[in-house]
């Protein structure tokens, strides 16, 4: 263990300043001095082991097993390979990103409004954008996070989304990262940031798949800016490869009556660690964090969430569920923090879990800790197995076990999937779900 | 005539109590079966028993459905024969419309039975046939599975879902109590509708006055576990009359016959 955390760590401060030399003045020295800084805490942080309180539930021995490299070239696939993943045919706004890289000829931007910037954050980078000196790492924490270190000196691309104050988008903007590992243990570091003005509005789906079922690492890291008034729809869908590591950091800063509202949906790596992050920094803010994590086989999914009630009058929702089969593993963490100053909070937080096999086990822990007097907080977690009486009654109606229990885990599920407003992303998860379940059902 | 169910000396323990101790009982086409009994008699053990419960253990006794062993059956091949169990505590389905459940189940039955599934306008045009016999709102079709029902509707949504499945034998465990007076009489109504000289049903009631609107061919008094006495249709007044305490002061004296 102790030797793979070395080798892992290792290569990477050993090449930073060839990575940096690298760069060739496509980076700019205010981004530089970012990398650099993350890069020293990098160095200076530990790697997690079981024993660290974070991390309790989650060994990431495994990752350290290999030796993942991070991709130094641009590369492409042909279009029709990329067909499957697509929500639709009529998708105006489409950003393709392919181990980690855009890939301008298989993206779309149609019709998006002056003003609002959709891209390529390398491109951002390399012009110079105010935006990065402003926003980039700003809302994820890359001095204790040891991932986010790597992310904040290593990554060179990812989403950039700028929407300028008053303006609408009203076309979801499908964020495709692919993974094309092929035999190589690659390292993938999408790095996205997402920045709306006052009153305005987008829809974001982050959506990771892979060509095949190939091992390789993801390290992503997306920071969003929810300035006052502004309402984001934000949908993750997490279908890398089976045999893959997935870790992403997802950092979210609202001001003033800002409206944050999340999907995430779980199904793919071998192991996969979901951190949110957000924090009220101003009164009158919204936060809804849902999501439904499905694993099987000996994976592991651990959702690690912390809403920082900083400011008065603010609500969140948090609300999780989870269906494990044979040997798998899930971790649910969700930390709300109430602070002094933050009275009149409303935060609610449930996490549901179904075992449908003897082996597979769940932790789930509800965190609150709570210095206002006058708030409304609730929590509640459950495990349970598929209920018998309900099993039962569909059997009675005629329909046997297999699609009984398909269509109960079906409608466990159904809850999460029904509050996603972003309707082509909804219809996609749908899909899912129904070939997870149903196939044999019609 | 055909023989329906014939329920042989059957013996049933639920978690190590005896419930059912030799019960007898022949039901043929075209004949309604009332079982009346007290509280905790094992009424509702033999619905459940006859629909498949699978932690319900037979320690005893043989049940034959159309000349077939029924207790070899498993709960969904046994609906798919025909027989239906309108629950007395109908479960609560969240996340499946009762449009969604019917409709899978209606395409399993017709596919065990080798015929074609129907299409959804089809499907849909059945059912609203079909809930203009219980008077069911339609509304209903959408919601989930008896989450958030009230008492009546969940027992009027029983009687839809037989009235949609048309089974063969019909057992109804208690759809009598806790229905005011108009739903009662609604889902009698319905019952006595889907009744034919090739099907039966097995009314199973604590108190006689469902049966002022479905009218047994039989009544059973159940008590202990066991039928202690048999009889007409006026046996069940006889029962309203002098009560279940007599029953139970009479027991053995009935049960010698």
């Amino acid at each position: 263990m102790i030797e793979n955390t070395f080798e892992f760590k290792h290569w990477f401060t050993e090449n930073f300043e060839q990575f940096i030399s690298n760069l060739n003045g496509e980076s700019w020295e205010s981004v530089n001095s970012l990398r650099r800084e993350a890069m020293v805490n990098f160095s200076n942080l530990r790697l997690p082991t079981v024993k660290d309180e974070e991390w309790k539930y989650t060994n990431i021995t495994p990752i350290l097993k290999e030796t993942f490299k991070p991709v130094h070239a641009k590369s492409t696939i042909p279009k029709d390979e990329i067909e499957k993943f697509l929500f639709d045919d009529k998708e105006n706004i489409l950003l393709v990103f392919l181990n980690g890289y855009y890939v301008e000829e298989l993206s779309r931007l149609k019709g998006v409004l002056k003003g609002v910037q959709i891209g390529s954050l390398a491109a951002a980078i390399k012009g110079n954008s105010p935006l990065i000196a402003k926003h980039l790492g700003k809302y994820a924490d890359y001095k204790e996070h040891i991932f986010t270190a790597l992310s904040s000196a290593y990554s060179r691309d990812g989403a950039i989304i700028f929407v300028p104050a008053g303006k609408i988008v009203e076309s979801p903007i499908h964020i495709l990262h692919i993974s094309d590992a092929r035999e190589e243990k690659i390292l993938n570091l999408p790095r996205n940031l997402y920045v709306l003005g006052e009153n305005s509005q987008a829809s974001i789906i982050e959506h990771f798949v892979s060509t095949e079922e190939s091992t390789y690492l993801t390290n992503t890291v997306t920071e969003i800016f929810l300035d006052r008034n502004a309402v984001l729809n934000h949908v993750k869908i997490q279908e890398e490869s089976k045999k893959a590591f997935h870790i992403a950091h997802v950092g979210v800063d609202q001001e003033r009556s800002s409206n944050f509202v999340s999907h995430t949906f779980l199904f793919g790596a071998e192991l996969s660690r979901n951190d949110y992050i957000t924090r009220f920094n101003d009164e009158g803010g919204e936060c809804t964090l849902n999501g439904l994590y499905l694993i099987d086989g000996k994976r592991l999914c651990d959702v690690h969430s912390t809403i920082d009630h900083a400011m008065p009058h603010c609500n969140s929702h948090e609300h999780f569920k989870g269906i494990l089969d044979d040997e798998s593993r899930g971790v649910f963490n969700g930390k709300v923090l109430v602070r002094k100053d933050a009275q009149k909070t409303n935060a609610f937080q449930e996490n549901n879990n179904i075992i449908l096999s003897k082996s597979a086990l769940v932790n789930t822990k509800p965190q609150l800790e709570i210095f206002a007097d006058d708030v409304k907080c609730s929590h509640g977690a459950t495990i349970g197995q598929l209920d018998y009486d309900a099993l039962f009654y569909l059997k009675t109606r005629g329909i046997g076990h297999e699609k009984a229990k398909a269509i109960l885990i079906h409608a466990f599920a159904s809850d999460v999937v029904r509050s996603v407003t972003i309707e082509n992303s909804k219809s996609h998860i749908e899909n899912i779900l129904i070939q997870k379940f149903d196939k044999n059902l019609n | 005539m055909e023989k329906m169910l014939e329920i042989k000396n059957l013996y049933v323990s639920v978690e190590g109590n005896e419930i059912l101790k030799g019960i007898n009982l022949s039901v043929n086409t075209g004949e309604v079966h009332a079982i009346m009994g007290p509280n905790g008699s094992g009424k509702s053990t033999l619905a459940q028993v006859l629909a498949g419960r699978e932690d319900y253990e037979i320690t005893a006794g043989e049940i034959f459905y159309k000349g077939k062993n029924l207790l070899e059956m498993a709960p969904e091949d046994r609906a798919r024969e025909g027989i239906f169990l309108a629950f007395q505590y109908p479960v609560e389905i969240p996340g499946v419309t009762n449009t969604n459940l019917l409709k899978t189940a209606v395409n399993e039955i017709r596919k065990y039975n080798g015929l074609e599934s129907m299409d959804a306008l089809e499907f849909l045009s059945f059912l609203k046939e079909r809930m203009k016999l219980v008077e069911l709102d339609q509304s209903l079709l959408s919601r989930a599975v008896n989450e958030g029902f009230s008492g009546g509707e969940k027992k009027k949504n029983e009687i839809f879902q037989m009235a949609v499945l048309e089974p063969k034998l019909a057992v109804l465990d208690e759809t009598d109590s806790g229905l005011d007076i108009d739903a009662l009489r609604i889902v009698a109504n319905g019952v006595n509708k889907l009744r034919s000289k090739d099907n039966a049903t097995i009314v199973v009631t604590h108190y006689q006055r469902l049966l002022n609107y479905i009218i047994p061919d039989f009544v059973h008094v159940l008590y202990n576990g066991k039928i202690v006495t048999s009889g007409g249709k006026e046996l069940a007044l006889e029962l309203e009359e002098k009560g279940y305490d007599w029953v139970k002061e009479h027991a053995a004296e009935l049960a010698a016959g």
